[in-house]
């Protein structure tokens, strides 16, 4: 897997060293800082390849690149020139006011960018989308099978088929959750709560609203799926719940699309499991048509403080790395649901694909959203555990979420 | 020694305190009484691969122009050290009026983030201190008593813990402990439940916590009574042989009393060190069981928003927390030193 991830990376890089060379920028300073996976490490390459003599390009991807991109940009000049970013972190980078429009940018070197790539905020170009991203059901057809049930489409059904599997002895805790306390768990109750027709924030205002209806019947049906989860669930994050599932003990799992490409791509993956791993949609919950889950980009912006040859050398050298060439790899095109001209969804798709056909929401761009998802994600872990009501827990949760809000100049 | 040579034999070392010690800790002080400037939000219309929608937003110009007039930010005074994530006042005695009981007050109070975190902190403080003291007293005693030529060799092998950088010592357990585990395994078949899980249970995560704890603090106890029993005089100890004591007594009435300043300076430097628990909460995904000042300042920093605020309240908070700690073992300090002179 990890080899794999670097041939393809060096395959890449010389693929890109002899075919574009010359990125037609003489001169600038590219540092780009941005999450790492994949899809990510593809893009860092391509940017890359456009060094030359006379410009410098760093790449720092690291899972920690959200603590480090706003400190790194606000200096002057920044220390990163781009930040790759997702719809809930551009928001720091937006609140903050450190990167820059791109609308000259664009109109100069962005010929190639799809309309639905350009993401604008208040009628200015603030990021360039380059991929899709959703969780949806990923499962073992061969023991539904087994069991003679169907892959479910509804919260509801995945908790029947949960308990079919324990009963039938196919499966001890079939359900795989991340739910580690903190940032995922927060994670899962907003898809639970979307998919209930709940809405973080009372109409055009900061004020909480998750201690309502929509909120303690997530918080149940969440508890009801822990259930038949391992007991240590709420230790685990996706790359736990990713191991679990290429150790084949998990059944049923809401998962990200970015990795369900490489979902069975490890050494010692039983076959099993690897011949019966199976995608679908997103589930639905209590009756309702939206996804219990939520639409992500991830994109690319050009920070404010820096020389504009800088910030014209990072903009180039970052289109040629998402150039539409690039998917004629591929091991790149499987990599991600890219949103470059000239994409055909790979199998690992339909899962994304089908939450954005099932008006999924996208994750709330609200400059308070990231003090309501810390909130969530210390506070649930009590009623996680049958320590507290769920109203209790949701409570706590807008008690939390108002005093830093009012902390940080949302509230009065 | 005469003041100026004093003066000027102490300067770079005053120097360095004041900029790397007291610089900082105003400055944290300063953060934590200040707020950021209050937001300047609009409606805005975002585009992007999935379409158009309304939301909020901050007016960037607007807001720019309230931070340039008030850089600082806005005045707070004592505002967030009061409010609901640090020391709560409003809800504590909103609790202390409504409950009727005792353990109800506290059940109420272990809902608040800082009584919860000082809860943990002070009970992994006050356990895990005493006990490392002990374990490294017993392995330098035992380690002094071995033949010369196995002492390196062990001596090596007990500091390993110390060793080991703290995150991946506790790593390591974590995976260990896991209900799959080597050692997770092993505890839920002497208990004969196989869906006992450490992870899963809060008294069970405190002690793994614990026993993390003491057994990678352990090592700096041992080293630093190891050197200090090269030091206990011989001629007192061949004495209290003579005297008939056991090698026990030995213990007791030699060997401690000459080592209690050492004890002093390790449980000095520990309950320091243990009050700022937190690589093993990050290590064991303990946040659901277990939190402390220094992991709620690292949720405060690590999210998508910054609260930096909060978290310089709660460094503020760590300060005093640590001066009471200390404050017996500098007040007697301060007698023998007054004492001396």
């Amino acid at each position: 897997m990890f080899l794999k991830k670097i041939t393809a990376a060096a395959v890449l890089s010389i693929v890109a060293g002899t075919a574009y060379a010359d990125c037609g920028i003489s001169e600038g300073r590219v540092s780009i800082v941005g999450n790492e996976f994949p899809a990510i490490q593809t893009i860092g390459a391509g940017a890359q390849s456009c060094a030359t003599d006379g410009v410098e390009v760093k790449t720092n991807l690291t899972a920690d690149h959200q603590s480090i991109n706003l400190p790194g940009m606000q200096g002057d000049p920044a220390e990163y020139t781009s930040a790759i970013i997702a719809n809930s972190s551009i928001v720091a980078l937006m609140n903050d006011d450190v990167i820059r429009p791109l609308d000259d940018l664009i109109a100069k070197h962005g010929g190639v960018l799809k309309k639905n790539q350009i993401v604008t905020i208040n009628g200015k170009a603030m990021a360039v989308a380059f991929m899709a991203n959703a969780q949806h059901l990923v499962y073992r057809s061969d023991l539904l099978e087994k069991a003679g049930l169907e892959a479910p489409a509804t919260y509801e059904d995945m908790l029947a088929a949960a308990k079919t599997l324990r009963e039938k002895g196919i499966s001890e805790n079939p359900v795989g959750g991340a739910y580690k306390a903190g940032w995922n768990l927060a994670q899962e109750f907003n898809n639970m709560f979307l998919g209930y027709g709940g809405e973080h924030f009372k109409a055009g205002s900061a004020e909480p609203n998750v201690n309502s209806e929509a909120g303690v019947k997530s918080l149940e049906m969440m508890k009801a799926l822990s259930e038949y989860m391992n007991p240590d669930f709420l230790t685990h994050d996706s790359n736990a719940t990713n191991a679990e599932y290429r150790a084949g003990n998990v059944a049923l799992m809401n998962m990200w699309g970015s990795r369900a490409a490489t979902m069975t791509d490890a050494d010692g993956v039983p076959q099993e499991v690897v011949d019966g791993f199976a995608i679908a949609g997103p589930m639905t919950v209590g009756g309702g048509d939206t996804a219990a889950s939520t639409l992500w980009w991830d994109g690319f912006t050009v920070a404010k403080n820096i020389s504009d040859a800088d910030a014209e050398a990072t903009f180039v050298a970052l289109m040629k790395a998402i150039d539409p060439s690039i998917l004629s790899d591929e091991e790149v095109a499987k990599q991600a649901v890219w949103l470059i001209d000239g994409y055909a969804p790979t199998d690992a798709a339909k899962g994304v694909f089908a939450a954005a056909n099932m008006n999924t929401i996208a994750y709330p761009m609200l400059p308070y959203m990231g003090l309501m998802h810390t909130a969530l994600g210390a506070e649930l872990t009590d009623f996680m555990q049958g320590k507290e009501t769920a109203e209790q827990a949701l409570a706590d949760v807008e008690a939390a979420y108002v005093a830093s809000a009012k902390e940080n100049g949302f509230l009065q | 020694m005469k003041h100026k040579t004093f003066f000027w034999f102490f300067l770079p070392t005053g120097l360095a305190m004041l900029i790397f010690i007291a610089a900082p800790i105003v400055s944290v002080v300063m953060q934590s009484v200040f707020l950021p400037v209050e937001a300047v939000l609009i409606e805005t219309e975002n585009c992007g691969p999935f379409g158009c929608k309304v939301e909020t937003a901050i007016d960037q110009e607007a807001t720019a122009k309230a931070r340039e007039a008030n850089p600082l930010g806005r005045f707070a005074g004592l505002e967030v050290y009061k409010d609901r994530g640090h020391l709560a006042f409003a809800e504590v005695s909103e609790a202390w009026r409504t409950s009727d009981s005792f353990g109800a007050f506290f059940g109420e109070l272990s809902d608040l983030p800082f009584y919860r975190a000082m809860t943990f902190t002070l009970t992994y403080t006050f356990t895990v201190t005493p006990l490392l003291i002990m374990l490294g007293f017993a392995i330098a005693v035992a380690v002094n008593s071995l033949h010369h030529r196995l002492k390196g060799l062990v001596i090596f092998f007990s500091l390993l813990p110390m060793i080991v950088t703290p995150l991946i010592g506790s790593l390591i357990l974590f995976w260990m402990i896991d209900s799959r585990g080597i050692l997770g395994n092993f505890i839920s078949y002497l208990a004969s439940d196989p869906d006992l899980s450490l992870k899963a249970s809060t008294p069970l995560m405190w002690i793994s916590l614990i026993v993390y704890g003491i057994w990678s603090s352990a090592p700096f106890a041992f080293v630093v009574f190891y050197a200090g029993l090269q030091t206990v005089p011989q001629d007192t100890l061949e004495s209290a042989q003579i005297d008939g004591a056991t090698r026990w007594q030995q213990i007791r009435y030699v060997v401690i009393p000459h080592l209690m300043p050492l004890v002093t300076f390790v449980a000095l430097i520990q309950l320091m060190d243990n009050f700022r628990v937190l690589e093993p909460i990050v290590g064991f995904s303990a946040q659901a069981h277990a939190t402390s000042l220094s992991s709620i300042i690292l949720t405060d920093l690590s999210g998508e928003t910054q609260q930096l605020s909060a978290a310089a309240t709660t460094s503020v908070l760590t300060i005093i927390g640590v001066a009471i700690l200390l404050s017996p073992v500098l007040v007697r300090t301060w007698r023998d030193f007054k004492g001396r002179a």
